[in-house]
């Protein structure tokens, strides 16, 4: 178990590092790497918490705390992906009525240009 | 492109991805029938001539800047359509399946009957449609799964010969399905409590090209519209609830 919990710490910490360090180029947006922080600070604070995870094991009742990190791990990500796809669905339907409307008005820019 | 330039004025959208063969036939078809009629082809940037081939048949083309799928290019069609002044918009195939000549009898059932929609449909009559095993088979399944959503049978459901007047146009251009329209665009007209009707039309073979639907397509398209179809049930619902 303290292998798992050690691996997982410099995972996270891999993880926050790589976000950052994404922000800091501009390869992702402040906004959209909160969920990434979010995400990888709670992994740090559930390796480093070996109290914190068996009782969150005993609660979900399992036996074995490394699977309850590893259910953890999976309903946090499973979270920022469901994020990702509600903000990637709001930004496809934007650049769609976007796509359209410049459609339409180089459509009338040019009709105005051949009624010239 | 002229704006509407008085009631009961109709335009003619034609949606078109790669369809450089046929396009210019179905263009000079509906001109050699309704001489005059503003056609509209939304070229869904096609990899092809189609854009040119469609101008040089005397059509005014719509050029997408990306291709948006079948439902987001009807849908542009139907903004430009709406912002310039049409109270009836017929929706027609670029690969030639429609007849023309069907045109004004689904202009006449919109002005006459006061539906919001008019299906050209295949199969209304023996009029000798034929479809393959499969996509046969989904036809049926939809019939049977929006009987009771829409509260009267539907024999076309897939149809893409399709006409809508100005309050159906206004929906559209703010709530349009944008890949598989068809069938999610009868249960959108049934929240709306609008009125569809079908009018037998003929269905030939298509003119040019390639049809892009496959097996592993056709069964990705019933997965597709049956969700949408749900969604829309659910967004149905809501609305009841709410009011």
């Amino acid at each position: 178990m303290d292998r798992l919990l050690t691996v997982t710490t410099l995972l996270s910490i891999a993880l926050i590092l790589l976000v950052l360090f994404s922000v800091r180029r501009s390869h992702i947006r402040v906004e959209y790497s909160v969920s990434w922080l979010a995400a990888s600070l709670a992994l740090l604070l559930l390796s480093r918490s070996h109290g914190l995870l068996t009782w969150i094991a005993n609660f979900l009742g399992l036996n074995d705390p490394p699977l309850a990190l590893i259910l953890l791990v999976f309903g946090l990500f499973l979270v920022v992906f469901y994020r990702f796809s509600v903000i990637i669905s709001d930004l496809k339907d934007a650049n769609i009525a976007m796509a359209q409307r410049l459609a339409i008005l180089e459509f009338q820019l040019q009709s105005r240009h051949e009624g010239d | 492109m002229r704006r509407a330039s008085g009631t009961n004025d109709f335009l003619i959208v034609i949606p078109a991805f790669n369809e450089e063969g046929a396009i210019a036939g179905v263009v000079r078809d509906i001109n050699r029938v309704l001489p005059g009629a503003p056609v509209l082809v939304i070229d869904d940037c096609s990899e092809d001539g189609t854009k040119y081939t469609a101008k040089a048949a005397g059509a005014d083309v719509l050029g997408l800047p990306y291709h948006l799928g079948l439902g987001g290019c009807v849908q542009a069609g139907y903004k430009l359509a709406f912002e310039l002044g049409y109270d009836f918009v017929i929706r027609v195939d670029g690969d030639g399946q429609h007849d023309a000549a069907d045109i004004p009898r689904v202009l006449a059932a919109l002005r006459e009957t006061g539906c919001q929609m008019v299906i050209g449909s295949r199969f209304c009559e023996h009029n000798g449609a034929h479809t393959s095993f499969l996509r046969a088979l989904g036809i049926h399944l939809f019939r049977i799964i929006l009987r009771p959503i829409l509260g009267k049978p539907v024999q076309d459901p897939t149809s893409g010969f399709v006409g809508v007047n100005r309050q159906a146009l206004e929906v559209f251009t703010r709530s349009f399905p944008l890949e598989y329209p068809e069938i999610e665009t009868l249960v959108v007209l049934q929240r709306k409590r609008f009125q569809f009707q079908e009018i037998a039309c003929q269905m030939r073979p298509r003119q040019a090209g390639r049809s892009s639907i496959t097996p592993v397509k056709s069964l990705y398209y019933i997965v597709h519209v049956l969700l949408g179809v749900f969604v829309n049930i659910l967004k149905f619902d809501s609305r009841r609830r709410k009011t």
